[in-house]
């Protein structure tokens, strides 16, 4: 058989993030030169600056600019790619945009439009697979005209609300009772419409406490086909997947040949090439299939360490015409892989994004690890696309020691500025549940990890002398005279340096004094520690606590400090030397600035004033004056009416005075 | 690069010796300032604190940028004498917003900050340094004005008044020398942290900016006893000089603080905006640190001063890197001259090594013009008995060749810095740049003697003029009395020539470990180059 092989010179990624760097850099290994688009708020991402050529897609928003077919194309034309690889999300199964590359005449690294546009449709992939005998969930479309009560009941409680069009958990919906029914197909439609622009749903027959079990398949054009194991996806949030796996520990062989070969059975009969993932759910010894996800997925990192294959690498090869480099029985699974999703999100606040500024991003060295990210120090993770920070895997020869040393090495990641999931995904993993391996679906729910991590008050006090070692050295370098000087020189007996951190809600008052033995001397919770300095003022702190030394990573932001340890991150808010005294210090009375006459009173006695409100106007040297609040308040008395004339400092309008905060 | 090398042996007994009698020294020192810091007690501190009022070392711990420097002045003024050892108050040279001051301040603890002879002259002293030196001046004001009671308070009145030695007339030149800072366009601040009456008024008078703090400055000519006593008004001590009072209707205060913190704040803020310039060259900011270490400064001066030290011994270990370029150094040997630099500061350094004889005084004369005319500071480490004596060198001109190293010395406009490391006797105090030669600082190490001579010469001395006196009137000379009498005037010698004795009258800038020499000389050069720092062209007429 004629084997035509076009190699790919040039490769556009229509994505962005980690996934468009993970793509690039197997393109680099390839001798491919790559483009990046990029919206607004991407201009300085990494990803555009390790691509070869970048073209800006001018706009802000998703819409404007990644699922913008007419910019992405046009951005194609102008780089001169002649290959798209769409990673995941955006138009990635976006049959159309497929279409519309390779009628350009540019390689499209994914399966065919045909089986994307198959497979997009959710209920007609489930109908497919049903044809071809394999396992799947009572479903009910949801459909104009359908009793949508009955359908659920014809499931049977509880039922899945979900997109048609769907992925990534958006426009999804578990209904326990007939009450929530309604509301919940509603609002799947709204977010399915405004997500996929098609607002179809189905409902689904639900299994709370099952598995989340997926196959990785690749095929090429060739009519080679194999699958490359399992997945397991288990431990999810919001339906969205966070620690990933492979193996998966609920699979002996013979369950893994099964679903391997219903994965291939259904590959085959799509005419599968590219890489691509069958899930499935799994409950006790019984599988459903759900979907198939025509694209690379997020967590293929796991399948590429223990079968020690470059996924993308294979995708590439594909699209150019090539055959598969390897074949089902060149791979075996070595050892174990695991993956955790950062996330810039807020545990405490259902799993929230939290966007912000990635003040400090520092991936552990602390054991061996992939960190596939998207995000430098001075990166910000925008409230326009996903909050994923990275995906950080390890790869160990057991599934023991690659949780551990993944929650090790996400605990020792230093990620400043941002609330994040490290702390929750850390717990997680040291969960008795997690590292039995009994994880199912509902495994947050059910085993309720800590969402976050409080540090210990010895933790703190460490913490404030990092960041009281590493500010001094910085005011000494950074000063006008005298720089040159030891810290704090006395020759006399002076008071201490006194700095005041909070922690959360945790006061902390720290009093330091170099000695002339250069130790610092450390006065804290009625505690004295001698510390002395090995390295400070470059963002890295190491000193000696009473004979324990330690390393720490610090950095100031204002009035912020970001501390860094082995145990995780800290943030202490240097609190002001000085108080600061408001305009409100000025007494709970407002006088006149200068002799004048009253033009209008807006307000009485007992009305509340928020600050800035007119209280009252006044007419002096031939202008108004606005008398404004000071603060928020009530007023109590107001002691001139219209036409008065007043004395300069004349006492105009008096406010109850604050009660003391307790 | 000519570095200095050591010769000394750290473990030899003397040096161990000194070393262990020296850290006795500084723990002694080291008690006095914790007893100055303690001001006027617990009981004081506590009834201050009560007020929501801090003591003045904790007013100027607040007022620094942190983590700088402080070097304070004349910290252990009065020991030995009938008022509280550290004289109730403070004044050192500190950095706020990277603009270094003369801060000073009264003691609201110690007798409530009344004025004494010792703190008046660590006052004057904090004057004439931001003067010579250029330097903001910032005035921590609280005081109950000057001591009623007279003498330090109690005892005989009688005895009190033998005691003064000076009259009100000559009062005063403090509030002449703020204002004529102000003239000079060196910046005067004033915090009024409490009671400032009658004379005390003109502090804040006389400065450029007046900080007050809400229910706490007093500022009065009179306070109401007073203005009872002229007026018979019955004035209450808010409207009569109460915060809110000038700061809305005087005008003498110029910002109203909240509290003590605030007012502090307010004192930064003042002088971030001065735009203050210094008018000397920066320092070389990059250096090497000296590659011997400074900690031998502990064990290089014996307690008994007559055991000698190389002068260079202390050289490399208080210089940049250890660089010394000796200049003349086969001549007059013992003077030791070359040039260093201090923190990036370039200087010029005489040392002792020996008694002045002629060369070395022609030499320390020469290298002070060149010094002069490269405009380079010069640092005098002390360690002189004096010039020689005896015939040969009267005749060979010691007293003209002295005399030319002191009009060298009296003539150079370039800042002075001397360090006493152990003896400054006599003319040899004039020509290594004295407390009176116009030396913009003076530092002394803990085993130092100031004196005209030696103890027991001058016991000596005084014995043979007496022995003479007896001769020439023809009677008998009572040797008896004489051991009496020359024991008596060598313990009173030994004991005013102590450093200590001299640190406590004020009479140098204060006792410093020897270890911190270097940073004390850094400081007080940077003090110096807030000034023009520029040589004389002109010396007179030498004496050939």
């Amino acid at each position: 058989m004629a084997n035509v092989v076009t190699p790919i010179s040039r490769l556009l990624v229509s994505n962005r993030g980690e996934i468009a760097r993970r793509i690039f850099r197997t393109a680099h290994d390839m001798g491919i030169s790559t483009v990046a688009i990029y919206a607004d708020g991407d201009a300085d991402a990494p990803f555009v600056k390790e691509a070869d050529t970048a073209i800006a897609l001018k706009g802000r928003t998703t819409a404007e600019t990644y699922l913008n077919v007419d910019k992405v194309m046009d951005a194609c034309r102008r780089s001169g790619a002649d290959a798209v690889h769409p990673g995941y999300g955006f138009l990635s199964e976006n049959s159309a945009f497929a279409q519309t590359v390779l009628d350009t005449g540019i390689k499209w690294i994914g399966p065919s439009p045909e089986v994307i546009g198959l497979m997009g449709d959710k209920l007609s992939a489930k109908r497919l697979m049903r044809e071809a005998g394999v396992p799947t969930l009572p479903a009910i479309e949801i459909v104009d005209g359908i009793n949508i009560r009955q359908a659920a009941t014809d499931i049977g409680y509880p039922v899945l609300v979900k997109a048609s069009a769907g992925g990534g958990g958006r426009g999804m919906r578990v209904v326990e009772d007939a009450a929530k029914l309604l509301d919940a197909v509603d609002s799947a439609k709204r977010e399915a419409g405004s997500s996929f622009g098609d607002d179809t749903v189905f409902l689904e027959k639900w299994l709370d406490s099952s598995r989340h079990i997926e196959i990785q398949i690749l095929g090429d054009n060739l009519g080679n086909l194999m699958h490359c194991f399992e997945r397991e996806c288990s431990i999810q949030r919001r339906h969205q997947k966070v620690i990933e796996e492979a193996p998966s520990p609920a699979l002996g062989e013979d369950m893994r040949l099964s679903m391997g070969e219903a994965a291939i059975t259904v590959a085959r009969r799509l005419g599968y090439s590219s890489a691509g993932t069958v899930e499935f759910l799994l409950s006790g010894d019984e599988f459903w299939f759900l979907e198939v996800n025509a694209r690379l997925q997020v967590e293929h990192p796991v399948t590429e360490e223990i079968i020690g294959k470059d996924l993308v690498r294979e995708q590439i090869r594909v699209a150019e015409g090539e055959a598969l480099s390897f074949c089902q029985d060149d791979i075996v699974i070595n050892g174990h892989a695991i993956e955790a999703r950062l996330y810039a999100e807020d545990p405490d606040k259902d799993f929230l994004p939290s966007p912000g500024p990635v003040l400090m991003w520092e991936p552990s060295v602390a054991s061996a690890a992939r960190f596939d990210s998207g995000v430098e120090t001075g990166s910000t993770i925008s409230v326009d696309f996903d909050p994923l920070i990275a995906k950080v895997i390890v790869h160990a020869p057991t599934r023991r020691e690659a949780v551990s040393r993944l929650a090790r090495v996400l605990e020792t990641t230093c990620i400043h500025g941002l609330t994040t999931n490290r702390d929750f995904l850390v717990a997680t993993l040291r969960t008795p549940e997690f590292l039995s391996g009994d994880i199912t679906t509902d495994f947050i729910d059910r085993v309720n990890p800590p969402r976050t991590r409080l540090p210990q008050r010895s933790e703190c006090i460490e913490a404030a002398i990092a960041a009281v070692i590493e500010g001094q050295a910085l005011r000494r370098a950074r000063a006008k005279v005298l720089s040159t000087l030891p810290s704090g020189w006395r020759n006399s007996t002076m008071p201490p340096e006194r700095i005041d951190f909070k922690i959360g809600n945790e006061e902390l008052h720290v009093e330091y004094r170099r000695q002339s033995d250069n130790k610092f001397r450390i006065f804290t919770d009625n505690d004295e520690l001698f510390v002395s300095v090995h390295l400070c003022g470059y963002g890295r702190v190491d000193i000696d606590i009473d004979g324990r030394r330690m390393d720490f990573s610090v950095n100031q932001h204002g009035m912020i400090w970001l501390v860094h340890t082995n145990l995780g991150d800290m943030e202490l808010v240097e609190q002001p030397r000085y108080p600061v005294w408001g305009l409100e210090a000025l007494g709970g009375g407002l006088v006149a600035p200068m002799p004048g006459t009253v033009l209008a009173t807006s307000v009485m006695p007992g009305d509340t004033v928020s600050k800035g409100e007119l209280l009252l106007l006044l007419e002096a040297m031939k202008m108004e004056h606005r008398i404004t609040a000071l603060r928020d308040g009530e007023v109590s008395d107001v002691h001139v009416a219209v036409g008065d004339q007043v004395e300069n400092g004349q006492l105009l309008v008096t406010m109850i005075e604050e009660k003391e905060e307790a | 690069m000519p570095v200095l090398e050591s010769t000394i042996d750290a473990r030899a007994k003397e040096f161990r010796q000194n070393t262990s009698d020296m850290l006795e020294m500084l723990g002694e020192l080291q008690e006095l300032n914790n007893q100055v810091a303690r001001g006027g007690g617990e009981e004081a501190l506590a009834r201050l604190a009560s007020r929501g009022k801090m003591p003045i070392r904790e007013r100027i711990g607040y007022v620094l940028d942190r983590d700088s420097p402080f070097l304070e002045i004349s910290p252990l003024a009065a020991w030995r004498s009938a008022y509280d050892v550290g004289s109730g108050f403070v004044v050192g040279i500190g950095v706020i917003e990277g603009v270094e001051c003369v801060i000073l301040g009264h003691d609201p603890s110690v007798r409530a900050g009344a004025f004494n002879p010792f703190n008046a002259k660590k006052l004057m002293r904090g004057l004439e340094i931001a003067r010579e030196n250029r330097l903001p001046y910032v005035q921590f004001v609280e005081s109950a004005g000057g001591d009623l009671r007279g003498g330090g308070g109690g005892g005989d009145p009688e005895a009190a008044i033998r005691r003064e030695l000076g009259h009100f007339a000559e009062s005063g030149r403090l509030f002449y020398e703020i204002t004529e800072l102000s003239k000079m366009r060196i910046p005067t601040i004033s915090v009024v942290f409490g009671t400032s009456t009658a004379g005390g008024a003109y502090q804040p008078g006389m400065s450029d900016y007046n900080i007050f703090i809400k229910n706490q400055s007093k500022v009065f000519l009179g306070g109401p006893p007073l203005v009872k006593m002229a007026t018979g008004e019955d004035a209450d001590e808010e409207s009569l000089g109460g915060a809110d009072m000038h700061t809305q209707i005087s005008g003498l205060g110029d910002y109203l603080a909240q509290d003590e913190h605030d007012g502090i704040r307010m004192c930064r803020e003042v002088v971030a905006h001065l735009n203050w310039r210094k008018l000397g060259p920066e320092p070389n900011t990059v250096f090497e640190e000296p590659t011997q270490n400074p900690e031998d400064l502990l064990g290089l001066v014996s307690k008994d001063l007559r055991t000698p030290f190389d002068m260079r011994e202390v050289i490399m270990r208080i210089v940049d890197a250890s660089y010394f370029e000796e200049f003349k150094p086969l001549y007059g040997p013992t003077l030791v001259c070359g040039w260093a630099s201090v923190h990036g500061y370039p200087v010029g350094i005489l040392g002792n090594n020996g008694t002045l004889f002629s060369e070395s005084s022609e030499k320390a004369a020469q290298f002070i013009q060149l010094c002069n005319q490269i405009d380079v500071p010069l640092v005098f480490l002390h360690n002189i008995t004096g010039y020689i004596v005896g015939t040969d060198f009267e005749q060979g001109g010691i007293t003209k060749n002295g005399s030319k190293m002191i009009n060298a010395v009296s003539n150079s406009t370039v800042p002075h810095i001397s360090i006493i490391t152990a003896a400054s006797y006599g003319a040899g105090n004039y020509g290594m740049s004295g407390r009176a030669f116009g030396t913009r600082f003076t530092y002394i190490w803990p085993f130092a003697k100031i004196a005209v001579m030696g103890p027991k010469q001058m016991a000596g001395v005084m014995s043979i003029v007496g022995r003479k006196a007896a001769e020439r009137r023809g009677i008998e000379f009572d040797e008896e009395a004489d051991t009496t009498r020359a024991a008596q005037a060598e313990h009173w010698a030994e004991e005013r020539s102590k450093g200590l004795f001299a640190t406590s009258r004020v009479s140098d800038d204060g006792m410093i470990d020897p270890r911190d020499t270097r940073v004390v000389i850094a400081m007080s050069l940077s003090a110096c180059f807030n000034n023009k720092v520029e040589g004389t062209k002109e010396f007179g007429t030498w004496r050939m």
